[in-house]
């Protein structure tokens, strides 16, 4: 019996990052129309700038947010200013196209600079820390602040999509962005801001990762499954919804893996396939 | 001819191959109100788009206070204190009625319009503010879409079709209201399929047929025979 609990907790709490791969992904969705194809990618760049932070710097991976953060956001700004919004439009196929290459370049380039060995970032004695609740389950302090990170995450997504004027220009610029024109927005701006916020969660996401988890150039692709998969449980446009298709989509994996290791992810992406065969609209679609 | 307020001199907007202003030319002083009339498809849409910045333009074709600004693009139009009340409202969807309004202000322009005010002007607006935008009845969210208008402070407000769709009683009401508007020295450009009115409404009426300026004059000079001849083209 602890043992599936123990399964269980270990799921939420893993859910929890996955709810952040797919946070930033729905909020570009959402603002823009943007199928973010290299959003992966850039989960793992994420995880490599923090690398190399941390091994020049000597800094704590966790310390390291404070400039792995900032030069995400940095990073997506100039994406989207510079290059991705030239390919919106009435056509979703081109910014599929374009964030597609992007993610052959990333792929290739973090190749060359840092050859496919796998790396880990070390974050000292706290990855070893747990804190025992019953007898038989023990929750680990980096999961635990992983997933208390995410929930400060999303509820601070919330706050700003609902409650300051940045995310009024966020819902307006999605609702109609000639009119939010009109009420003096610049679009192009908006949007850049959009994916700033989406890559500096990213950002956040790839140093959990990493830490959490041996990584290499190659495992962006199988990251951005776990966050589409956990949008659309959740339903598109709802945050929290987002953070419950992350848990469910982490829960069903942990009982994938206990049952045989090998089933880890046929079990997550089969409770994928089940929500969407029962509720396509996800579990708590937004309401309008 | 000295410069007037807001100049649109021989303007020729297009969509795509299809020409739908051939040098339309209109002047607007401060502090006047100009009704643009004409039949559908006469291009009385797009002139206010081409106005608002949304339309590509020459530069010179339009200018406001002294300044060339064709072509947009519109957010620096609208911080230029030009405001438009689009067709069919628009008001966002996913914003209630106070966010609407409040994002038609973010630009902070100075002026008299604030949140209060625009609640003094439709009260409607007030006992309704923590609504979605969506839960309105047709003329509220005409109101809304004036208010949020407003709420950029503008010198020059544009009205596209502010009564279609509504209520008689709704389109005087809302007309009512226009003098309030114009005390704070607002210049007002409305496009009105309803003739009687857009003459009783207005200073000078611009009459477009297919494109092009068919009459224009003082409200109180037009006799009906010459509206209706620059109107339909018989």
């Amino acid at each position: 019996m602890t043992e599936w609990i123990n399964v269980i907790v270990q799921g939420v709490l893993i859910g929890g990052l996955y709810a952040m791969f797919a946070a930033g992904l729905s909020l570009i969705f959402g603002i823009m129309r943007l199928v973010n194809i290299a959003h992966g990618d850039l989960i793992v760049l994420a995880a490599y700038i923090a690398l190399v932070t941390a091994t020049t710097l000597g800094l704590n991976p966790i310390v390291a947010l404070v400039i792995v953060v900032p030069v995400m956001a940095a990073l997506g700004y100039v994406l989207q200013r510079f290059l991705l919004n030239r390919t919106l439009g009435d056509d979703l196929l081109s910014p599929l196209l374009v964030t597609f290459g992007l993610s052959v370049i990333i792929q290739n380039g973090l190749l060359e600079l840092f050859t496919a060995d796998s790396r880990r970032l070390q974050a000292g004695a706290i990855e070893v820390a747990t804190i025992p609740v019953i007898q038989g389950i023990s929750i680990g302090m980096l999961p635990l602040l992983q997933f208390t990170l995410a929930v400060v995450v999303i509820a601070g997504m919330q706050f700003v999509f609902y409650r300051t004027a940045l995310g009024r220009a966020f819902r307006a610029t999605s609702d109609d962005p000639a009119v939010a024109q009109l009420m003096g927005l610049d679009n192009r701006h908006v949007f850049a801001l959009g994916m700033a916020l989406s890559l500096a969660i990213v950002a956040i996401a790839g140093v959990l990762l990493a830490v959490r988890t041996n990584f290499d150039p190659a495992i962006g692709p199988a990251r951005l499954i776990f966050g589409f998969e956990a949008v659309i449980i959740g339903g598109l446009g709802s945050l929290w919804g987002t953070l419950c298709g992350g848990i469910l989509l982490g829960v069903a994996q942990g009982i994938g893996a206990h049952i045989d290791p090998g089933w880890q992810m046929l079990a997550g992406h089969l409770a994928f396939l089940l929500v969407l065969a029962v509720r396509p609209e996800g579990l708590f679609p937004k309401i309008h | 001819m000295p410069e007037a307020f807001l100049d649109v001199d021989m303007l020729d907007a297009f969509y795509g191959d299809f020409q739908a202003l051939f040098g339309v030319s209109m002047r607007v002083e401060a502090g006047a109100i100009v009704a643009v009339i004409g039949a559908n498809g006469a291009g009385k849409s797009t002139l206010l788009k081409s106005i608002a910045g949304l339309m590509a333009a020459r530069p010179e074709a339009i200018r406001f206070g002294g300044v060339a600004i064709g072509g947009g693009p519109a957010y620096r139009t609208t911080a230029r204190g030009i405001a438009l009340v689009p067709e069919g409202r628009r008001l966002f969807s996913s914003l209630s009625v106070e966010e609407n309004l409040l994002i038609g202000g973010q630009l902070g322009r100075p002026g008299p319009w604030t949140l209060a005010r625009v609640y003094e002007l439709f009260p409607m607006l007030a006992e309704r503010r923590a609504l979605p935008s969506t839960a309105l009845s047709g003329g509220q969210q005409q109101m809304a879409a004036i208010g949020r208008a407003l709420m950029s402070n503008p010198k020059l407000i544009l009205c596209d079709e502010i009564s279609l769709g509504l209520a008689p009683i709704v389109v005087r009401d809302i007309y009512a209201r226009l003098p309030s508007i114009m005390n704070e020295g607002v210049a007002v450009v409305i496009v009105e399929q309803d003739i009687v009115q857009a003459l009783t409404a207005s200073n000078h009426v611009y009459c477009l047929q297919e494109g092009r300026v068919a009459l224009a004059g003082a409200a109180g000079a037009l006799t009906r025979e010459a509206i209706s001849a620059a109107y339909f083209g018989v």
